[in-house]
């Protein structure tokens, strides 16, 4: 296959396969092959773009052209890679998982359930091919349109009432504020196309570059960034796949791989240095990091509590890619990959624990680590990359944050780092070391608690010896992260 | 003084255009409405009349002598417009009749009434 | 010439037809009758435009009569594509027709029905049309007075008084057409388009001229339901037969609209338009309009309703495009009117659908009907994100335009009101959709099913023409650029 017919049939792959599964939902077994193969075949996919990608192949393709001069067009570069590997490599270990958990707990209208998710993932991907700002914000919209369908998927009252929150701040932010900035990038720069350096340098006045960095910060309502972020715990009333992929993984990473591409690709590291841009902006996201870490340990349902974690996470990489410096925004892009890898083993484990004793909160888990070694096991695993020790992933990514605060001067924001490194260690270590060392409450017995469905554990297996995985081989994502970030 | 006899005609459309108007604001019967809106509309056909008269312009039909004719256009016009006015009143009186059948009233008050009384 | 036959065609085929169609036996066969010439009619106009795209500006002098003493249809590319816009319209429509017609009308009825229906097709294609400004108030009062018969034949008598009430309400804005054309030709002595266009600029600081201009002003945004002249707009469309709310607010309102466009840009000078407030007004009005029907569209019991709001709402996008005045402004109006026709031309039916099925639109009828009519659900759901400007759906492109605009002269207001403006369609969009999927169904509706395809068809080529427009703007951009061309307005 040509590169533009890979890339564009890896695009497409996975709405066929939602197409499928609509055909299919009659018979449970033959929908769930038809998802497990193209999630399969996606992944096959994602990665023979990615080793030719590497190798130096151009993968660029478009559409048409909508509005004059702004084409629907696709162009992969490093940071979209990343992405795309991201999702396109953790749909199909979601789709083991999914499979074990929806049977586990006997969910309706998996149908409809399957279909959506294929097209989000489809749209995942659109997302990190995209070669403009149009395009990203056409499958943007699409990736929350299609979204809430399983946000709202019980249908109970709860679950409409976070569909609706989750929508109104997803879509209000972005018509409000994202579209906004993107028209004024267009009426400045003349063009809304991605290029390395950016396109703002010298045709946007640097005195109100900060408040149009301000517009795109809050615009994309998907990188969580406070005061936007209630959509995120509200997503939570969904299944635990979908909290797991969408609300770990593809949604959550697409805002913030959004901020990263503005910054990069949009403003450009250049202009926003010189003038000063994110200054005062950084500190929205120090300000996040903090708060979402210290709501987190109020929290006692453990989705919610991971829910805010993720906010404080996301943050991490809204602070890298503002920071703008090149270790920064390596440790932006190889954070987005980092967070996926370990935040979905910890979701996947709070799933088992879910369809295995229907316990929601963290204060019910004492003692429940004997009965459930390995999922335990994996959220330790998960605890500790999210945490950044060695040997795990996380490691790397926390390392060149580091390093890009301490190469732009800003010592204060090392601090905020530290200090949320030690908050996380507060709120998520205490779960698993419960678990297996506190006696369970009195009058709790879990001689019958068995472990969740082998397909369950076989993704959290996956998921979190990936963790470990890339503290030892993290070279190709290096090269990814280096590349997105300007270099080579 | 000039000002005002001068455009007497005047005078005379913007009162009854005035007076077709606020009978169909005021009136609450439906069938009054439908008589303003016809005063209303016959004000306006004056006013193209009236203007098209021409200081000692004879009738426009072609005869010896006559030099000076009023302008035939805004005759013709009007009579295209009276047909649209005819066309509009009996189709306004025909909605009120079945309007009658409908509601046993033709007062808008009470429509209104029997409306939101469902 | 043959060109010039064309165009005369296209008003004197639907104008033979309808007396012919009344006297028609009943059946079928009247369907059948005004869906030819319905079909014929796009076909007719599909070409003009073509023609008018290859060869310019088409003349037609109606029975030999030289302008500006005859009547003359002038036909450029802003009215080519709006007579397209009115007969592709109708032509989907009619399919759609036959079954929705034979469920709310009574049977006596249905042969004047669809020659009512041709008449006020006549009429809409008329105004496109002509160059002669007394001859399109001929036209308006003829597409007037048939669309007020058709309203009264809604189903229930709310039907009669909307009607009674659009009526008076449009005699009143005709009238006052009909004073401002009369003040106009005292002061210029002729009627034809052109031809005012030559001598208006002589006159144009005189008051009559200015205060004609005001009466013809006042007596389309009657007919546009500009905000707040809108009042007759939400029964009328709520209480129509669906068919009827489908062709009238894809059609009617965006003709008045491109009478304003061609009353402002191509008769009046400049100085008229420069001496009088009206930019400031239409802005004005478009605001108040988008933020205020928006609103009360959110609190309808009644989807039709809800809709018409709605559209009262749209309407003000377009009167801020004309109100900003600039090239791209105009254009993304043009653009707007174009996709805003299809938009609602697709949920009006889908909704008419609704009604086929149950006889009713209520937010508590409807419930759970999401799950046993999803292709009429579908098309609610695209339409509805089409409303809402979606990325992806034509009404994107037209407030993408239309902020561009604003955007262009820095009026920060204006680019919040229409932003706020998408929002609320969200609000109202979510409300119709959650009714129709996540509510639990009416006891009533439980053996409720899918709508028969003869509605679905035109109801889903709607929609994918929502898709389609969202995606290549060939047309429809590109034909509104080549209109602001013709209109020569300038870029601010």
């Amino acid at each position: 296959m040509s590169a533009e017919q890979l890339m564009m049939f890896t695009l497409v792959l996975p709405l066929l396969g939602g197409v499928g599964v609509l055909l299919t939902g009659r018979s449970p077994n033959l929908r769930e092959a038809v998802t497990l193969l193209t999630a399969g075949v996606t992944a096959i996919l994602v990665l023979m773009i990615a080793g030719r990608f590497l190798a130096g192949e151009t993968f660029i393709y478009s559409l048409g052209e909508p509005v004059a001069g702004i084409a629907i067009a696709f162009r992969i570069e490093a940071s979209g890679m990343i992405f795309a590997l991201v999702a396109g490599l953790l749909w199909i270990v979601t789709s083991i998982y999914a499979i074990g958990y929806m049977r586990g707990h006997n969910e309706k209208n998996q149908t409809r359930f399957y279909t959506a998710f294929a097209i989000a993932i489809s749209c995942a991907l659109g997302i990190a091919f995209s070669a403009n700002l149009f395009t990203l914000f056409l499958f943007y919209e699409l990736l929350t349109l299609s979204t809430y369908p399983l946000v709202a998927h019980s249908g109970t009252a709860e679950a409409k009432r976070g569909g609706r929150v989750y929508l109104g701040l997803l879509l209000g932010t972005s018509i409000g504020l994202l579209l906004l900035a993107i028209l004024i990038t267009w009426l400045a720069a003349g063009t809304v196309e991605f290029q390395d350096g950016g396109v703002l340098a010298g045709k946007f006045d640097p005195a109100w570059a900060g408040l149009l960095y301000a517009l795109f910060l809050f615009g994309i309502g998907k990188a969580a960034l406070m005061p936007f972020h209630r959509w995120l715990p509200a997503a939570m009333v969904a299944p635990t796949p979908v909290s797991a992929l969408l609300h770990a993984v593809a949604v959550v990473k697409a805002g913030v791989f959004t901020l990263f591409k503005v910054t990069s690709q949009i403003f450009g590291s250049a202009y926003i240095l010189s003038n000063d841009v994110t200054g005062v902006l950084v500190w929205a996201a120090a300000l996040t990091i903090l708060l979402a870490s210290l709501v987190a340990m109020t929290k006692d349902n453990l989705k919610a509590r991971l829910a805010y974690s993720t906010v404080s996470q996301l943050s991490y990489i809204a602070m890298g890619a503002m920071l703008a410096s090149k270790t920064a925004l390596i440790g932006a892009s190889m954070h987005i990959a980092m967070h996926a890898f370990s935040k979905i083993t910890l979701f996947f484990a709070a799933g088992a624990i879910f369809v295995a004793t229907h316990k929601k909160l963290v204060s019910e888990l004492d003692g429940l680590g004997r009965a459930m070694p390995i999922t335990f096991g994996a959220f330790f695993i998960g605890t500790l990359s999210i945490i950044g020790l060695p040997p795990f992933g996380g490691l790397w990514s926390k390392w060149y944050l580091a390093s890009g605060a301490v190469e732009t001067g800003q010592m204060l924001l090392l601090g905020v780092l530290m200090i949320s490194t030690l908050l996380n260690i507060v709120y998520l270590l205490p779960i698993p070391i419960r678990a297996f060392f506190a006696k369970p409450a009195e009058g709790v017995h879990y001689g019958e608690v068995r472990e969740a469905p082998k397909t369950i554990l076989l993704a959290m297996l996956i998921t979190s010896s990936a963790c470990i995985a890339l503290f030892f081989y993290p070279d190709s994502l290096y090269r990814l992260a280096t590349m997105a970030a300007g270099g080579f | 003084m000039d000002f005002i006899i001068g455009h007497y005609n005047y005078w005379v459309v913007i009162f009854l255009m005035m007076a077709g108007f606020y009978t169909i604001i005021s009136r609450g019967n439906l069938v009054k409405k439908i008589v303003g809106l016809n005063i209303f509309q016959v004000s306006v056909f004056m006013l193209y009349i009236t203007m098209s008269t021409v200081h000692g312009g004879a009738a426009p039909i072609i005869s010896e002598g006559v030099e000076n004719y009023s302008n035939p256009l805004p005759h013709v016009l009007i009579l295209t417009a009276i047909v649209v006015g005819v066309a509009t009143t009996s189709l306004g009186l025909a909605l009120v009749v079945r309007i009658k059948e409908a509601y046993g009233t033709i007062e808008e008050d009470e429509i209104h009434e029997l409306d939101h009384s469902l | 010439m043959m060109q010039g036959h064309t165009s005369l065609l296209l008003v004197v085929l639907p104008l033979i037809f309808a007396p012919i169609t009344a006297v028609l036996p009943r059946g079928r066969l009247t369907w059948l009758a005004t869906m030819a010439v319905t079909s014929i009619c796009a076909v007719l106009a599909g070409m003009q435009l073509m023609m008018v795209i290859d060869g310019g500006v088409i003349s037609y002098e109606l029975g030999g009569w030289a302008p500006p003493w005859g009547i003359e249809y002038r036909i450029d590319s802003l009215n080519a594509f709006m007579a397209l816009i009115v007969a592709i319209i109708a032509a989907v429509t009619l399919p759609y027709a036959l079954l929705s017609v034979e469920k709310e009308i009574p049977e006596r009825q249905v042969p004047l029905f669809y020659s009512a229906f041709l008449l006020c097709f006549t009429g809409l294609l008329g105004i496109t049309q002509t160059g002669d400004i007394f001859n399109l108030f001929v036209f308006l009062e003829i597409s007037s007075l048939s669309s007020y018969a058709l309203i009264s034949l809604g189903r229930r008598r709310q039907a009669l008084t909307s009607a009674y009430q659009y009526l008076i309400m449009g005699t009143i804005g005709a009238t006052f057409f009909l004073i401002g054309v009369g003040l106009i030709y005292s002061e210029t002595g002729t009627l034809n388009m052109m031809d005012l266009a030559a001598r208006l600029p002589g006159v144009a600081d005189l008051r009559t001229t200015q205060t004609g201009f005001a009466f013809i002003m006042i007596g389309f945004a009657l007919k546009l339901a500009l905000f707040p002249l809108h009042l007759w707009l939400p029964n009328a469309y709520a209480y129509a037969p669906s068919v009827i709310t489908v062709f009238l607010a894809a059609t009617a309102t965006k003709v008045a609209l491109y009478v304003m466009l061609r009353v402002l840009y191509t008769i009046f000078p400049e100085g008229v338009v420069a001496a009088t407030p009206t930019g400031d007004l239409f802005i004005l009005s478009g605001m108040f309009g988008i933020i205020s029907a928006s609103v009360y569209a959110v609190y309808q019991a009644n989807v039709k309703r809800l809709l018409a709001y709605s559209s009262v709402a749209q309407i003000g996008y377009m009167a801020l495009g004309i109100g900003l005045g600039s090239a791209t402004s105009v254009m993304a109006s043009i653009v707007h009117l174009f996709n805003h026709a299809l938009m609602k031309g697709a949920l009006f039916m889908a909704v008419g659908a609704l009604i086929y099925r149950i006889g009713s639109s209520r937010v508590e009828n409807i419930r759970g009907l999401g799950r046993q009519m999803p292709w009429t659900f579908g098309a609610i759901i695209i339409g509805g994100l089409s409303l809402i400007g979606v990325p992806g759906t034509a009404g994107f492109i037209s407030k993408w335009y239309l902020v561009l605009a604003a955007l262009e002269q820095q009026i920060w207001l204006v680019v919040a009101v229409i932003l706020a403006g998408s929002l609320i369609a969200v609000v109202y969009v979510g409300k119709v959709i959650e009714a129709l999927y996540y509510k639990p169904p009416v006891e009533d509706n439980i053996s409720v099913k899918e709508a028969p395809m003869l509605l679905l068809l035109p109801t889903w080529a709607l929609v994918l023409a929502n898709v389609y427009f969202g995606l290549d703007t060939g047309l429809s951009v590109g034909m509104a650029e080549h209109a602001v061309e013709t209109l020569g307005i300038i870029a601010k």
